[in-house]
């Protein structure tokens, strides 16, 4: 019996001493929890949500220093996303950080860019390119619909636009469910 | 001959309605008075137009080059004028438009010089990329570019091991309705046949197994006959009547009842030593390499509430009322269903052209296919997963893309079903299953996409702050260097002394500096770096 117990309380000791050892010895580097969240983040990079861009709000939400209803372009599935991650309730978006609105891209008015150069140095993601003087352009397929551009253009030559439904993009609808049996076709 | 069948499991028996457009003859149509052809018409890129309003172009000129490998290229189906290069209404559920060009015919129908391919003595990957450059399509209805399906599996042509063990060509036509192949095989055997000897020596099939369900027996005789007529080098093929029952004619069902073999979804079937062509296809191959003609029209059966339901030989991009108002509409007839009954959807507009994809028009009306009795809950009665050819569980993956959670959906293996409308077909609750699948795997495509597009959006940030980080540290690296230079210009040994001193000497150097700012400037190229 006694053998027994002191086996059991050796190999705890045992057990203990190795776990302890592997967790200083093979630390993961970052944050898994930041990197889960920072994944279903938008990575438009807008800071709407008050931080300069996604990374810095998947640390915050991490830490709990922040809610996980302020990433408008998110919407709502994002916040259920997070909630289920995070074990967190889910709520409605937070109206002061924004609504949630169609996916646009940036368009610039080619004729009207005076080439300044100030909304490449405003995309976060570099999705525009131009050089100084020459006229820019925004590549659509990097552009994230983040609006950061749109602030510092000198002559408001830049518009966001709605990405339209292609063939390749459309989607099946939602089957709809009759309330009330048809109508018989005489 | 007999030969050993397999069965799958599932699937079901409606009733065929195929004699009745079987009767006459493929008909040819006069040239409409307008031809829109859409120069999106397969699985992959959309092709890059070549053509300007206002030009000229021949029967059989290229009009549309193919964008990347996997795509196909689209030619004009008949001489005359391009009237427009624009978007018009597609041949799709969605009722999107796509870029098209419209042709208004000059009458002469004048083809492009035409020449055989001498495909036996060039090289494999140049004879894939004129086929995709003939435009040559899967046209059981998938319309999957041909080429990628025509790389043999490892080291074949030539080598008896690893080439493929079946070649299978699918006659099966197994969809209610649908004739067209059925009348094909009867009238074009011979062409038929050819085709698939070439795919076959490009492939290196040991066996070429024709697939005919038993519902079909002329065409089967007419197949029988033409490979007859081929003695020796007709040895390999042979002609099956597999047993009818719906979805016979899905690749995965007809490999399986012909060989035996499961193709596991997601994996490439030449891996598994067989490759799956619809007849149609064989056809269009056969004119591609020993015509040298690109793949300009196609066999559409018109049935369903017409007087005379019949099928056509159509030129792409010919409008379906066009096609339809040869066989007679009648008044009560509501809306056009590409496709058949079982795997067809409604057509946006009667104006919409027939393309690559459209084996069968099939006019509706409210009698022929009354609007669906309102979906009932689920009774988890387990029919569609008895009808499922799939052997999918089908209530399980409708209640989960029901409640949007596709994850789970695809636990249940959603991607698996081929959409053959079985389980939807048996349902006692009516409830419309096939949309639900077809609804959710548009959705996670969908945030596929936004992931991928997320992934490299973070991606790019990440590398544009690092970059802005070592442009940060190149200027400091810079100003650092530059005080460096002016230390030792004014006679301070960098390394010595403390900041306190530094900056007094510095200060003191400025002073200095300013005070007899024209006679002590920094000779040229010391202060840059
Ligand atoms: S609000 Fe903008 S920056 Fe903040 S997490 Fe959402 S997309 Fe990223
Ligand atoms: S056949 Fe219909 S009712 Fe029966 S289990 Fe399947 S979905 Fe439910
Ligand atoms: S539609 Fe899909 S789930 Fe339904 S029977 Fe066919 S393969 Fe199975």
């Amino acid at each position: 019996m006694i053998a027994a117990i002191l086996v059991m309380a050796l190999g705890a000791v045992v057990l203990g001493a190795a776990l302890g050892y592997a967790a200083v010895r093979f630390r993961v580097e970052g944050d898994p929890l930041v990197e889960k969240i920072d994944a279903i983040l938008p990575q438009t990079q807008c800071g709407q949500c008050g931080f300069p861009g996604c990374k810095p709000y998947a640390t915050a939400i991490a830490k709990g220093e922040a809610e996980i209803n302020q990433c408008p372009p998110g919407g709502e599935e994002g916040i259920r996303k997070l909630a289920d991650l995070l074990g967190r309730e889910a709520k409605p978006l937070s109206a002061e950080h924004g609504v949630e609105k169609p996916k646009s891209v940036a368009v610039i008015d080619e004729n009207l860019c005076i080439g300044c150069t100030l909304c490449i140095q405003a995309c976060p993601v570099d999705a525009i390119v131009g050089a100084a003087k020459q006229m820019h352009t925004v590549v659509d397929s990097l552009c994230t619909g983040c609006e950061l551009c749109l602030p510092p253009c000198p002559v408001d030559c830049i518009a966001m636009v709605p990405i339209a439904e292609t063939v390749e993009t459309w989607k099946w609808r939602y089957p709809v469910i009759p309330i009330k049996p048809r109508q018989k076709v005489a | 001959m007999l030969r050993r069948l397999f069965a799958f499991n599932g699937g079901v028996k409606p009733p065929t309605h195929k004699s009745s457009s079987t009767r006459a003859a493929i008909a040819t149509l006069p040239l409409p008075p307008e031809l829109v052809i859409p120069l999106h018409q397969s699985i992959g890129g959309t092709p890059r137009p070549l053509v300007r309003a206002g030009q000229h172009v021949l029967k059989g000129q290229l009009i549309g080059a193919a964008d990347g490998n996997i795509s196909a290229a689209i030619h004009a189906s008949t001489s005359g004028r391009v009237v427009a290069v624009e978007a018009r209404v597609m041949a799709h559920a969605s009722g999107l438009s796509t870029l098209c060009v419209v042709i208004a015919p000059d009458g002469e129908d004048a083809w492009v010089e035409c020449r055989p391919v001498p495909w036996r003595s060039l090289p494999g990957d140049q004879v894939r990329d004129l086929l995709r450059d003939a435009g040559i399509v899967g046209l059981g209805g998938a319309v999957f570019p041909s080429h990628l399906k025509l790389k043999p599996g490892p080291g074949s042509r030539g080598s008896s091991k690893g080439g493929l063990r079946h070649l299978v060509i699918n006659g099966a036509e197994c969809e209610p309705f649908i004739t067209c192949d059925d009348m094909q095989m009867r009238e074009q055997a011979n062409a038929i046949l050819a085709g698939a000897t070439i795919m076959g020596e490009l492939l290196g099939a040991e066996e070429i197994l024709v697939g005919i369900e038993d519902n079909k027996p002329e065409a089967v005789a007419a197949m029988q006959a033409a490979s007859g007529r081929l003695g020796e080098r007709g040895g390999r093929i042979q002609i099956v009547a597999v047993p009818t029952r719906y979805p016979a004619g899905g690749a995965k069902q007809l490999i399986r009842v012909l060989t035996g073999i499961e193709v596991p979804h997601g994996e490439r079937s030449t891996d598994y030593g067989v490759q799956c062509f619809n007849t149609g296809t064989v056809f269009a191959i056969h004119e591609a390499l020993e015509k040298g003609r690109p793949l300009l029209s196609r066999i559409v059966t018109v049935a369903g509430n017409v007087e005379r339901p019949g099928n056509y030989e159509v030129l792409f991009g010919t409008p379906m009322d066009y096609v339809v108002a040869r066989a007679g509409p009648k008044p009560d007839t509501d809306r056009f269903i590409m496709g058949g009954p079982m795997m067809g959807y409604a057509m946006p507009s009667r104006q919409v052209p027939v393309v690559k994809a459209t084996n069968c028009i099939l006019v509706g009306s409210p009698a022929l296919f009354p609007p669906p009795a309102p979906e009932m809950p689920c009774i988890r009665c387990g029919e569609c997963a008895k009808a499922c050819p799939a052997d999918l569980q089908p209530f399980e993956m409708y209640w989960h893309s029901r409640a949007k959670s596709f994850g789970k959906a695809q636990e249940y293996h959603l991607f698996d079903c081929i959409e053959c409308g079985c389980c939807t077909y048996v349902c006692p609750s009516h409830i419309p299953l096939v949309d639900y699948f077809r609804f959710a795997k548009s959705e996670i495509w969908a945030r596929e996409r936004e992931k991928d597009s997320a992934d490299a959006a973070r991606d790019r940030y990440e590398f544009r702050q690092h970059r802005e980080e070592r442009e940060k540290e190149e200027r400091a690296a810079r100003l650092a260097a530059k005080a460096a230079a002016t230390k030792a210009r004014i006679g301070i040994d960098p390394s010595a002394g403390g900041a306190d001193t530094d900056d007094q000497a510095l200060i003191a150097a400025a002073i200095r500096r300013t005070q007899s700012a024209t006679t002590d400037l920094p000779p040229a190229g010391e202060s840059g770096t």
